[in-house]
Protein backbone atom coordinates (compact mmCIF):
# COMPACT_ATOMS: atom_id res chain seq x y z
CA UNK A 1 0.00 0.00 0.00
CA UNK A 2 1.32 3.86 -0.58
CA UNK A 3 -0.49 7.22 -0.90
CA UNK A 4 -0.70 7.15 -4.17
CA UNK A 5 -3.23 4.00 -5.46
CA UNK A 6 -5.66 5.99 -5.88
CA UNK A 7 -4.21 8.38 -8.12
CA UNK A 8 -1.79 5.72 -9.82
CA UNK A 9 -3.31 4.31 -13.17
CA UNK A 10 -3.06 3.52 -16.71
CA UNK A 11 -2.24 5.90 -19.72
CA UNK A 12 -5.90 4.78 -20.86
CA UNK A 13 -7.64 5.30 -17.66
CA UNK A 14 -6.04 8.37 -16.94
CA UNK A 15 -7.32 9.57 -20.57
CA UNK A 16 -10.51 7.91 -20.06
CA UNK A 17 -11.03 9.64 -16.88
CA UNK A 18 -9.47 12.85 -17.51
CA UNK A 19 -9.50 13.96 -21.24
CA UNK A 20 -12.58 14.92 -22.45
CA UNK A 21 -13.88 15.84 -26.35
CA UNK A 22 -12.85 20.02 -26.75
CA UNK A 23 -10.70 20.02 -23.57
CA UNK A 24 -7.81 22.55 -23.05
CA UNK A 25 -4.45 20.52 -22.63
CA UNK A 26 -1.15 21.83 -22.21
CA UNK A 27 1.77 19.65 -23.35
CA UNK A 28 4.98 19.63 -21.03
CA UNK A 29 8.55 19.35 -22.48
CA UNK A 30 10.00 21.35 -25.35
CA UNK A 31 10.73 20.20 -28.87
CA UNK A 32 12.84 17.18 -28.68
CA UNK A 33 12.64 16.60 -24.89
CA UNK A 34 10.58 15.23 -22.34
CA UNK A 35 7.33 14.97 -24.39
CA UNK A 36 4.57 12.98 -22.73
CA UNK A 37 4.21 11.06 -25.13
CA UNK A 38 2.74 7.84 -23.37
CA UNK A 39 -0.33 9.63 -22.89
CA UNK A 40 -0.58 11.21 -26.33
CA UNK A 41 -0.30 8.16 -28.34
CA UNK A 42 -3.11 7.27 -25.87
CA UNK A 43 -5.21 10.61 -26.40
CA UNK A 44 -4.55 9.37 -30.42
CA UNK A 45 -5.21 5.58 -29.72
CA UNK A 46 -8.58 6.65 -28.30
CA UNK A 47 -9.74 9.22 -30.54
CA UNK A 48 -10.09 12.29 -28.66
CA UNK A 49 -11.40 14.91 -30.77
CA UNK A 50 -11.58 18.89 -30.68
CA UNK A 51 -8.81 19.37 -28.77
CA UNK A 52 -7.51 22.96 -27.60
CA UNK A 53 -3.50 23.01 -27.54
CA UNK A 54 -1.68 25.37 -25.20
CA UNK A 55 2.32 25.32 -25.21
CA UNK A 56 5.50 27.20 -25.65
CA UNK A 57 7.95 25.82 -28.49
CA UNK A 58 6.93 22.22 -29.05
CA UNK A 59 7.70 19.33 -31.15
CA UNK A 60 6.75 15.47 -31.30
CA UNK A 61 3.80 15.22 -29.04
CA UNK A 62 1.89 18.55 -31.02
CA UNK A 63 2.50 17.07 -34.22
CA UNK A 64 1.10 13.23 -33.62
CA UNK A 65 -1.98 14.99 -32.15
CA UNK A 66 -2.73 17.32 -34.83
CA UNK A 67 -1.78 13.98 -37.33
CA UNK A 68 -4.46 12.41 -35.51
CA UNK A 69 -7.10 14.56 -36.14
CA UNK A 70 -7.47 15.40 -32.07
CA UNK A 71 -6.72 19.13 -32.33
CA UNK A 72 -8.79 22.01 -33.27
CA UNK A 73 -7.36 24.64 -31.61
CA UNK A 74 -3.73 25.36 -30.91
CA UNK A 75 -1.88 28.60 -29.24
CA UNK A 76 1.47 28.00 -29.42
CA UNK A 77 5.02 30.06 -29.71
CA UNK A 78 6.86 26.94 -32.06
CA UNK A 79 6.45 23.95 -33.71
CA UNK A 80 9.70 22.15 -34.73
CA UNK A 81 11.83 19.18 -34.30
CA UNK A 82 15.45 20.58 -34.98
CA UNK A 83 16.82 18.69 -38.26
CA UNK A 84 14.26 15.90 -37.99
CA UNK A 85 11.49 18.60 -38.79
CA UNK A 86 12.61 22.62 -38.61
CA UNK A 87 9.08 22.80 -38.85
CA UNK A 88 7.08 20.16 -37.52
CA UNK A 89 5.18 18.57 -40.69
CA UNK A 90 1.89 17.57 -40.14
CA UNK A 91 0.62 21.11 -37.48
CA UNK A 92 2.65 22.88 -40.99
CA UNK A 93 -0.01 20.86 -43.24
CA UNK A 94 -2.91 21.56 -40.56
CA UNK A 95 -2.03 25.18 -40.72
CA UNK A 96 -1.20 25.74 -44.52
CA UNK A 97 -4.44 23.59 -45.02
CA UNK A 98 -6.73 25.45 -43.11
CA UNK A 99 -7.30 22.11 -40.77
CA UNK A 100 -7.10 24.01 -37.64
CA UNK A 101 -7.45 27.56 -35.68
CA UNK A 102 -3.96 28.33 -34.86
CA UNK A 103 -2.61 31.90 -32.86
CA UNK A 104 1.11 32.67 -32.21
CA UNK A 105 2.25 33.67 -29.04
CA UNK A 106 5.86 33.94 -27.97
CA UNK A 107 7.97 31.61 -25.12
CA UNK A 108 8.13 34.10 -22.84
CA UNK A 109 4.75 35.43 -23.68
CA UNK A 110 3.27 31.64 -23.03
CA UNK A 111 5.38 30.73 -20.31
CA UNK A 112 4.35 33.34 -18.71
CA UNK A 113 0.70 33.22 -19.17
CA UNK A 114 0.92 29.68 -17.52
CA UNK A 115 1.97 31.69 -15.08
CA UNK A 116 -0.27 33.91 -14.45
CA UNK A 117 -2.57 31.25 -14.70
CA UNK A 118 -0.82 29.67 -12.03
CA UNK A 119 -0.91 32.74 -9.83
CA UNK A 120 -4.61 33.27 -10.21
CA UNK A 121 -4.63 37.11 -11.91
CA UNK A 122 -6.31 37.37 -15.13
CA UNK A 123 -3.08 38.55 -16.90
CA UNK A 124 0.27 39.79 -16.83
CA UNK A 125 2.42 42.01 -18.32
CA UNK A 126 5.76 42.24 -20.39
CA UNK A 127 7.55 43.83 -22.61
CA UNK A 128 7.93 41.18 -25.05
CA UNK A 129 6.46 42.17 -28.75
CA UNK A 130 6.27 45.17 -28.61
CA UNK A 131 6.26 46.58 -32.63
CA UNK A 132 6.07 42.72 -33.83
CA UNK A 133 3.07 41.41 -35.69
CA UNK A 134 2.74 39.06 -32.65
CA UNK A 135 0.97 41.27 -30.89
CA UNK A 136 -0.35 42.87 -33.83
CA UNK A 137 -2.25 40.15 -35.33
CA UNK A 138 -4.67 38.27 -34.15
CA UNK A 139 -4.82 33.78 -35.21
CA UNK A 140 -8.14 32.92 -33.92
CA UNK A 141 -11.74 34.22 -35.07
CA UNK A 142 -14.12 36.62 -33.09
CA UNK A 143 -16.80 34.42 -33.24
CA UNK A 144 -14.91 32.33 -30.71
CA UNK A 145 -13.58 34.66 -28.14
CA UNK A 146 -16.17 34.92 -25.64
CA UNK A 147 -16.16 30.81 -25.37
CA UNK A 148 -14.71 29.28 -22.16
CA UNK A 149 -10.96 29.10 -22.17
CA UNK A 150 -10.51 31.51 -25.20
CA UNK A 151 -9.21 34.95 -24.05
CA UNK A 152 -11.40 37.90 -25.20
CA UNK A 153 -8.51 39.32 -27.02
CA UNK A 154 -5.28 37.91 -27.75
CA UNK A 155 -3.25 40.89 -25.99
CA UNK A 156 -3.78 43.97 -24.73
CA UNK A 157 -0.79 46.95 -25.14
CA UNK A 158 -1.13 49.15 -22.26
CA UNK A 159 0.65 52.00 -20.46
CA UNK A 160 2.83 51.57 -17.18
CA UNK A 161 -0.11 52.69 -14.71
CA UNK A 162 2.45 53.41 -12.16
CA UNK A 163 4.33 56.11 -14.16
CA UNK A 164 3.70 59.15 -15.89
CA UNK A 165 6.32 58.47 -18.75
CA UNK A 166 5.69 56.54 -22.21
CA UNK A 167 6.02 53.12 -21.47
CA UNK A 168 3.95 50.74 -23.13
CA UNK A 169 3.69 47.13 -21.28
CA UNK A 170 1.90 44.19 -23.17
CA UNK A 171 -0.59 42.66 -21.24
CA UNK A 172 -1.08 38.48 -21.85
CA UNK A 173 -4.12 36.76 -21.00
CA UNK A 174 -3.46 34.43 -18.33
CA UNK A 175 -4.03 30.58 -19.23
CA UNK A 176 -6.04 27.95 -16.98
CA UNK A 177 -5.62 24.73 -19.28
CA UNK A 178 -8.37 21.87 -18.37
CA UNK A 179 -5.30 19.42 -17.83
CA UNK A 180 -1.88 19.58 -17.86
CA UNK A 181 0.09 16.68 -19.57
CA UNK A 182 4.01 16.63 -17.80
CA UNK A 183 6.03 13.63 -18.14
CA UNK A 184 9.14 13.35 -15.02
CA UNK A 185 11.58 11.66 -14.20
CA UNK A 186 10.40 10.34 -10.67
CA UNK A 187 7.66 10.12 -8.92
CA UNK A 188 7.67 8.72 -5.29
CA UNK A 189 5.33 6.74 -3.67
CA UNK A 190 3.87 9.59 -2.36
CA UNK A 191 3.41 11.67 -5.51
CA UNK A 192 6.07 14.12 -4.77
CA UNK A 193 7.17 15.08 -8.42
CA UNK A 194 11.08 15.20 -9.27
CA UNK A 195 11.80 16.86 -12.78
CA UNK A 196 15.59 16.78 -13.27
CA UNK A 197 17.61 18.75 -16.24
CA UNK A 198 15.33 21.52 -17.23
CA UNK A 199 12.26 22.21 -16.16
CA UNK A 200 10.86 24.39 -19.28
CA UNK A 201 7.51 25.71 -18.39
CA UNK A 202 6.20 22.34 -16.86
CA UNK A 203 6.13 23.13 -13.27
CA UNK A 204 3.77 26.56 -14.17
CA UNK A 205 1.94 24.64 -16.51
CA UNK A 206 1.44 21.63 -13.53
CA UNK A 207 0.07 24.73 -11.28
CA UNK A 208 -2.21 26.71 -13.98
CA UNK A 209 -4.76 23.64 -15.02
CA UNK A 210 -7.29 22.19 -13.20
CA UNK A 211 -6.13 18.69 -13.57
CA UNK A 212 -3.00 17.28 -13.93
CA UNK A 213 -1.50 14.07 -15.77
CA UNK A 214 1.98 13.25 -14.62
CA UNK A 215 3.64 10.36 -16.23
CA UNK A 216 7.17 8.87 -15.10
CA UNK A 217 10.34 6.67 -15.66
CA UNK A 218 10.29 5.90 -12.24
CA UNK A 219 8.19 5.69 -8.76
CA UNK A 220 10.70 5.73 -5.71
CA UNK A 221 9.88 5.60 -2.18
CA UNK A 222 8.95 8.32 -0.53
CA UNK A 223 12.03 7.61 1.73
CA UNK A 224 14.15 8.42 -1.45
CA UNK A 225 12.35 11.17 -3.09
CA UNK A 226 12.18 13.12 0.62
CA UNK A 227 15.96 12.83 1.08
CA UNK A 228 16.69 15.60 -1.22
CA UNK A 229 13.60 17.56 -1.41
CA UNK A 230 15.11 20.92 -2.79
CA UNK A 231 15.43 18.83 -5.71
CA UNK A 232 11.82 18.37 -6.32
CA UNK A 233 8.98 20.15 -8.50
CA UNK A 234 5.19 19.20 -6.95
CA UNK A 235 4.29 18.18 -4.36
CA UNK A 236 1.45 15.11 -4.10
CA UNK A 237 -1.60 17.50 -3.37
CA UNK A 238 -1.47 19.21 -6.96
CA UNK A 239 -0.96 15.81 -9.18
CA UNK A 240 -4.14 13.80 -9.87
CA UNK A 241 -3.12 11.34 -11.98
CA UNK A 242 0.17 9.13 -11.77
CA UNK A 243 1.13 7.18 -14.72
CA UNK A 244 4.06 4.89 -14.68
CA UNK A 245 5.63 4.90 -18.36
CA UNK A 246 9.30 3.77 -18.21
CA UNK A 247 10.75 5.38 -21.94
CA UNK A 248 7.35 7.44 -21.92
CA UNK A 249 8.78 10.66 -23.49
CA UNK A 250 10.48 8.17 -26.43
CA UNK A 251 10.80 8.99 -29.39
CA UNK A 252 12.23 12.11 -27.56
CA UNK A 253 15.11 12.59 -24.54
CA UNK A 254 14.61 12.43 -21.38
CA UNK A 255 17.29 13.63 -19.60
CA UNK A 256 19.84 11.26 -17.54
CA UNK A 257 17.59 8.61 -18.85
CA UNK A 258 17.88 8.21 -22.54
CA UNK A 259 18.36 10.38 -25.82
CA UNK A 260 16.13 11.29 -28.45
CA UNK A 261 15.77 9.14 -30.82
CA UNK A 262 17.15 9.80 -34.20
CA UNK A 263 16.06 6.60 -36.18
CA UNK A 264 12.56 6.77 -35.23
CA UNK A 265 12.45 10.50 -35.25
CA UNK A 266 13.77 10.15 -39.16
CA UNK A 267 11.48 7.58 -39.94
CA UNK A 268 8.66 9.86 -38.61
CA UNK A 269 10.08 12.58 -40.73
CA UNK A 270 9.33 10.65 -43.69
CA UNK A 271 5.99 9.03 -43.03
CA UNK A 272 4.66 12.38 -42.13
CA UNK A 273 5.55 14.01 -45.12
CA UNK A 274 2.98 12.42 -47.38
CA UNK A 275 -0.83 11.71 -46.32
CA UNK A 276 -1.13 8.11 -47.26
CA UNK A 277 1.99 6.97 -45.33
CA UNK A 278 1.03 8.86 -42.44
CA UNK A 279 -1.97 7.05 -42.36
CA UNK A 280 0.62 3.70 -42.47
CA UNK A 281 2.20 5.28 -39.53
CA UNK A 282 -0.42 5.75 -37.40
CA UNK A 283 -1.69 2.36 -37.69
CA UNK A 284 1.61 0.62 -37.28
CA UNK A 285 2.74 2.88 -34.22
CA UNK A 286 -0.44 3.89 -32.18
CA UNK A 287 -3.66 2.38 -32.97
CA UNK A 288 -2.31 -1.43 -33.70
CA UNK A 289 -0.28 -0.73 -30.57
CA UNK A 290 -3.05 -1.96 -27.64
CA UNK A 291 -1.08 0.09 -24.98
CA UNK A 292 2.56 1.81 -23.61
CA UNK A 293 4.04 -1.61 -23.18
CA UNK A 294 3.08 -3.19 -26.64
CA UNK A 295 4.54 -0.26 -28.42
CA UNK A 296 8.03 -0.39 -26.54
CA UNK A 297 8.23 -3.94 -27.29
CA UNK A 298 8.03 -3.07 -31.19
CA UNK A 299 10.53 -0.27 -30.43
CA UNK A 300 12.21 -3.31 -29.34
CA UNK A 301 15.56 -3.62 -26.78
CA UNK A 302 18.28 -2.68 -29.42
CA UNK A 303 16.65 0.37 -30.06
CA UNK A 304 16.23 1.55 -26.49
CA UNK A 305 19.92 -0.04 -25.10
CA UNK A 306 21.52 2.31 -28.01
CA UNK A 307 19.70 5.62 -26.68
CA UNK A 308 20.24 5.23 -22.51
CA UNK A 309 21.98 8.31 -21.03
CA UNK A 310 25.27 8.40 -19.44
CA UNK A 311 24.78 9.05 -16.17
CA UNK A 312 27.21 11.79 -15.56
CA UNK A 313 26.54 13.66 -18.61
CA UNK A 314 22.45 13.01 -18.88
CA UNK A 315 22.51 11.87 -22.66
CA UNK A 316 23.79 9.24 -24.74
CA UNK A 317 27.51 9.61 -25.45
CA UNK A 318 28.63 9.58 -29.16
CA UNK A 319 24.99 8.50 -30.31
CA UNK A 320 24.70 8.64 -34.34
CA UNK A 321 22.27 11.59 -34.23
CA UNK A 322 22.54 12.23 -37.98
CA UNK B 1 35.95 30.20 -52.85
CA UNK B 2 37.43 27.06 -52.47
CA UNK B 3 38.19 25.05 -49.51
CA UNK B 4 35.30 25.44 -47.31
CA UNK B 5 31.42 25.68 -47.40
CA UNK B 6 28.53 28.36 -46.83
CA UNK B 7 27.91 26.86 -43.38
CA UNK B 8 31.36 26.66 -42.08
CA UNK B 9 31.97 30.29 -43.14
CA UNK B 10 28.93 32.01 -41.61
CA UNK B 11 29.24 29.97 -38.37
CA UNK B 12 33.07 31.34 -38.27
CA UNK B 13 32.28 34.59 -38.90
CA UNK B 14 29.83 35.04 -36.61
CA UNK B 15 32.05 33.23 -33.99
CA UNK B 16 34.13 35.77 -34.48
CA UNK B 17 32.40 38.18 -33.45
CA UNK B 18 31.69 36.87 -29.36
CA UNK B 19 34.51 37.75 -27.01
CA UNK B 20 35.46 36.91 -23.57
CA UNK B 21 33.08 37.91 -20.91
CA UNK B 22 30.13 38.20 -23.46
CA UNK B 23 26.51 36.88 -22.48
CA UNK B 24 25.54 34.75 -25.40
CA UNK B 25 21.84 32.93 -26.26
CA UNK B 26 21.75 31.03 -29.15
CA UNK B 27 18.75 29.69 -30.90
CA UNK B 28 18.56 26.50 -32.74
CA UNK B 29 20.60 25.99 -35.95
CA UNK B 30 23.73 27.77 -37.51
CA UNK B 31 23.11 30.11 -33.80
CA UNK B 32 24.15 26.78 -31.76
CA UNK B 33 26.73 26.00 -34.73
CA UNK B 34 28.76 29.35 -33.82
CA UNK B 35 28.08 29.30 -30.21
CA UNK B 36 29.86 25.92 -29.73
CA UNK B 37 32.08 27.02 -32.11
CA UNK B 38 33.17 30.58 -30.17
CA UNK B 39 33.51 28.71 -26.98
CA UNK B 40 35.90 26.54 -28.43
CA UNK B 41 38.15 28.66 -30.63
CA UNK B 42 37.40 32.79 -30.62
CA UNK B 43 35.75 33.26 -26.51
CA UNK B 44 36.16 30.18 -24.23
CA UNK B 45 35.92 32.93 -21.27
CA UNK B 46 31.52 34.07 -22.77
CA UNK B 47 28.99 32.76 -21.51
CA UNK B 48 26.24 30.33 -23.14
CA UNK B 49 22.57 29.56 -22.41
CA UNK B 50 19.47 28.96 -24.02
CA UNK B 51 15.70 29.83 -23.66
CA UNK B 52 15.10 26.62 -22.51
CA UNK B 53 16.96 27.25 -19.41
CA UNK B 54 20.72 25.86 -19.38
CA UNK B 55 22.91 28.15 -18.37
CA UNK B 56 26.83 28.19 -19.24
CA UNK B 57 26.42 23.85 -20.26
CA UNK B 58 30.14 22.68 -21.04
CA UNK B 59 28.88 21.79 -24.70
CA UNK B 60 31.28 19.07 -25.08
CA UNK B 61 28.72 17.74 -27.96
CA UNK B 62 27.06 19.77 -30.44
CA UNK B 63 23.54 20.71 -29.38
CA UNK B 64 20.99 19.78 -32.12
CA UNK B 65 17.94 22.34 -31.01
CA UNK B 66 17.82 24.46 -27.83
CA UNK B 67 15.58 21.34 -26.42
CA UNK B 68 18.73 18.81 -26.66
CA UNK B 69 19.81 17.11 -23.43
CA UNK B 70 23.46 18.61 -24.49
CA UNK B 71 22.13 22.51 -23.29
CA UNK B 72 21.71 20.32 -20.13
CA UNK B 73 24.74 19.22 -19.21
CA UNK B 74 28.09 20.57 -17.13
CA UNK B 75 25.70 23.67 -17.18
CA UNK B 76 26.17 26.23 -13.47
CA UNK B 77 22.23 25.88 -13.15
CA UNK B 78 19.06 24.33 -14.75
CA UNK B 79 16.42 26.52 -14.47
CA UNK B 80 13.15 26.71 -17.06
CA UNK B 81 11.62 29.00 -19.93
CA UNK B 82 11.01 31.77 -17.58
CA UNK B 83 14.13 32.36 -15.56
CA UNK B 84 16.10 32.11 -18.71
CA UNK B 85 14.22 34.43 -20.29
CA UNK B 86 13.95 36.87 -18.03
CA UNK B 87 17.92 37.07 -17.98
CA UNK B 88 17.68 38.36 -21.49
CA UNK B 89 16.79 42.06 -20.50
CA UNK B 90 18.01 41.73 -17.07
CA UNK B 91 19.32 45.23 -16.61
CA UNK B 92 22.90 44.31 -14.71
CA UNK B 93 23.51 41.96 -17.92
CA UNK B 94 24.68 42.59 -21.42
CA UNK B 95 23.53 39.85 -23.61
CA UNK B 96 23.89 38.47 -27.11
CA UNK B 97 20.98 36.82 -28.95
CA UNK B 98 22.40 34.76 -32.16
CA UNK B 99 18.94 33.89 -34.29
CA UNK B 100 18.12 32.24 -37.56
CA UNK B 101 15.80 33.76 -39.88
CA UNK B 102 13.40 33.27 -43.10
CA UNK B 103 13.48 36.57 -44.03
CA UNK B 104 15.21 40.03 -42.87
CA UNK B 105 14.13 44.15 -43.63
CA UNK B 106 17.04 46.85 -43.95
CA UNK B 107 16.25 47.52 -40.49
CA UNK B 108 17.04 43.89 -39.27
CA UNK B 109 13.31 43.02 -38.17
CA UNK B 110 12.76 39.52 -38.87
CA UNK B 111 10.73 36.86 -40.10
CA UNK B 112 10.32 32.92 -38.65
CA UNK B 113 6.54 32.95 -38.60
CA UNK B 114 4.87 32.61 -42.23
CA UNK B 115 5.14 33.31 -45.94
CA UNK B 116 1.71 34.79 -47.54
CA UNK B 117 -1.05 35.43 -45.61
CA UNK B 118 -0.75 34.76 -42.03
CA UNK B 119 -4.19 33.05 -41.51
CA UNK B 120 -3.76 30.92 -44.69
CA UNK B 121 -0.41 30.97 -45.15
CA UNK B 122 1.93 29.55 -48.20
CA UNK B 123 4.60 28.50 -46.12
CA UNK B 124 4.11 28.06 -42.06
CA UNK B 125 7.61 28.31 -40.50
CA UNK B 126 8.11 27.07 -36.76
CA UNK B 127 7.00 30.71 -35.52
CA UNK B 128 8.57 32.59 -32.73
CA UNK B 129 9.78 30.41 -30.01
CA UNK B 130 12.39 32.53 -28.39
CA UNK B 131 13.01 35.21 -31.23
CA UNK B 132 10.74 37.31 -30.04
CA UNK B 133 11.57 37.33 -27.02
CA UNK B 134 15.08 38.02 -27.64
CA UNK B 135 14.89 40.36 -30.29
CA UNK B 136 12.68 42.77 -27.77
CA UNK B 137 15.02 42.51 -24.76
CA UNK B 138 18.66 41.16 -25.43
CA UNK B 139 21.25 44.36 -25.79
CA UNK B 140 21.84 42.73 -29.12
CA UNK B 141 20.97 40.59 -32.01
CA UNK B 142 23.37 38.71 -34.72
CA UNK B 143 21.29 36.93 -37.52
CA UNK B 144 21.84 34.65 -39.57
CA UNK B 145 20.14 33.98 -42.88
CA UNK B 146 20.84 32.88 -46.51
CA UNK B 147 21.72 35.91 -49.15
CA UNK B 148 18.99 35.99 -51.69
CA UNK B 149 16.78 38.51 -52.60
CA UNK B 150 13.35 36.80 -51.31
CA UNK B 151 15.05 36.86 -48.16
CA UNK B 152 16.32 40.08 -47.99
CA UNK B 153 12.95 42.10 -48.94
CA UNK B 154 11.52 45.29 -48.81
CA UNK B 155 8.55 43.99 -45.94
CA UNK B 156 8.37 41.55 -44.15
CA UNK B 157 5.49 38.93 -44.50
CA UNK B 158 5.28 38.37 -41.20
CA UNK B 159 7.31 40.84 -38.30
CA UNK B 160 7.85 38.27 -35.83
CA UNK B 161 10.98 39.42 -34.19
CA UNK B 162 11.55 43.41 -33.96
CA UNK B 163 15.07 44.97 -35.00
CA UNK B 164 15.52 48.66 -35.62
CA UNK B 165 11.84 48.37 -36.20
CA UNK B 166 11.24 51.43 -39.00
CA UNK B 167 14.78 52.66 -38.37
CA UNK B 168 15.94 56.20 -36.43
CA UNK B 169 14.71 56.04 -33.01
CA UNK B 170 11.80 54.09 -33.52
CA UNK B 171 12.90 51.08 -31.70
CA UNK B 172 12.72 53.09 -28.63
CA UNK B 173 9.45 54.91 -28.99
CA UNK B 174 7.90 51.59 -29.50
CA UNK B 175 8.93 51.30 -25.40
CA UNK B 176 11.99 49.45 -26.37
CA UNK B 177 14.78 51.16 -24.61
CA UNK B 178 17.62 49.11 -24.88
CA UNK B 179 18.93 46.34 -28.07
CA UNK B 180 18.63 45.85 -31.51
CA UNK B 181 20.47 44.38 -34.36
CA UNK B 182 24.04 44.28 -34.40
CA UNK B 183 24.54 42.47 -37.34
CA UNK B 184 23.57 39.86 -39.66
CA UNK B 185 25.92 36.94 -40.93
CA UNK B 186 25.14 35.67 -44.51
CA UNK B 187 26.55 33.03 -46.78
CA UNK B 188 27.97 36.34 -48.68
CA UNK B 189 29.19 38.61 -45.97
CA UNK B 190 28.48 40.23 -42.64
CA UNK B 191 26.00 43.35 -43.00
CA UNK B 192 25.86 45.96 -40.12
CA UNK B 193 23.75 49.13 -39.36
CA UNK B 194 24.24 52.78 -40.10
CA UNK B 195 23.72 55.24 -37.30
CA UNK B 196 21.35 57.28 -36.77
CA UNK B 197 19.46 55.56 -39.80
CA UNK B 198 19.96 52.10 -38.61
CA UNK B 199 20.27 51.50 -42.05
CA UNK B 200 21.52 48.18 -42.88
CA UNK B 201 25.10 48.10 -44.96
CA UNK B 202 27.56 45.64 -46.30
CA UNK B 203 30.65 45.48 -43.23
CA UNK B 204 31.98 42.99 -44.75
CA UNK B 205 32.07 40.30 -47.59
CA UNK B 206 34.19 37.02 -47.43
CA UNK B 207 37.03 36.51 -49.79
CA UNK B 208 36.32 36.37 -53.66
CA UNK B 209 32.39 37.45 -53.28
CA UNK B 210 32.32 40.61 -55.70
CA UNK B 211 29.83 43.31 -54.09
CA UNK B 212 27.56 42.97 -57.31
CA UNK B 213 26.80 39.41 -56.19
CA UNK B 214 25.60 40.80 -52.85
CA UNK B 215 23.80 43.56 -54.34
CA UNK B 216 22.12 41.58 -57.23
CA UNK B 217 21.13 39.07 -54.31
CA UNK B 218 19.84 41.71 -51.73
CA UNK B 219 16.31 42.93 -52.23
CA UNK B 220 17.18 46.39 -51.47
CA UNK B 221 19.21 49.10 -51.50
CA UNK B 222 22.43 48.49 -49.45
CA UNK B 223 25.92 50.68 -49.19
CA UNK B 224 28.69 48.87 -49.98
CA UNK B 225 31.34 51.36 -50.17
CA UNK B 226 33.03 50.35 -46.78
CA UNK B 227 32.83 47.10 -47.62
CA UNK B 228 36.01 45.14 -46.87
CA UNK B 229 37.60 41.63 -47.01
CA UNK B 230 37.43 39.08 -44.63
CA UNK B 231 39.74 37.10 -43.82
CA UNK B 232 39.10 33.33 -45.25
CA UNK B 233 39.23 30.03 -42.68
CA UNK B 234 42.33 29.27 -41.24
CA UNK B 235 43.10 25.82 -41.72
CA UNK B 236 42.99 25.03 -37.43
CA UNK B 237 39.77 26.74 -37.51
CA UNK B 238 38.05 24.30 -39.97
CA UNK B 239 40.05 21.52 -38.57
CA UNK B 240 38.20 22.81 -35.01
CA UNK B 241 34.27 23.44 -36.75
CA UNK B 242 34.66 19.71 -38.58
CA UNK B 243 36.57 17.55 -36.14
CA UNK B 244 35.68 18.77 -32.62
CA UNK B 245 32.20 20.79 -32.96
CA UNK B 246 30.15 18.83 -35.77
CA UNK B 247 31.80 15.92 -36.62
CA UNK B 248 28.63 14.24 -37.44
CA UNK B 249 27.86 17.12 -39.74
CA UNK B 250 24.44 17.63 -37.65
CA UNK B 251 24.54 20.97 -38.53
CA UNK B 252 27.75 21.81 -40.85
CA UNK B 253 26.43 21.48 -44.77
Amino acid sequence: MSDIDDKLMSPADAVRRFIENGAQVSLGGFTINRNPMAVACEIARQGVRDLHLVCHSHGQALDLLIGAGCVSRLELAYGGNGRYAPTCIRFRDAVENNKILFEDYSNYQMSLRFLAGALGVSYIPSKSGLGSDVIRLEGFPPGIRKERNVASKKVVVAQNPFSNDDDPVVLLPALTPDVALVHAQYVGDDGTVRITGLSFADIEQAKSADVVIVSCEEIVPRSVIRRDPDANSLPPFLVDAIVHAPHGAHPTACYGFYDYDPGHLNLYRVAAGDDENWRAYLEKWIYGVPSHEAYLEKIGDTVLRALRADPERGYAVGLDRK
Amino acid sequence: MTGYTDTEMMALAAGRLIKDGDIVFAGTGVSMLAATTAKRIYAPGAVFFFETGGIDPDLRELPMTVGDPRVMSGTSINTGLIDALSLLGHRKLRTIALLGTAQIDRYGNLNTTSLGDYHRPATRFPGSGGACDAASCASGVISFVKHEKRRFVEKLDYLTSVGWYRGGDSRRRLGLPRGGPIAVVTNLGVMKFDDPTKEMYLACRYPGVPVETILENTGFPVDVSRAVETEPPSAEELKILRDEVDPQRLILQ
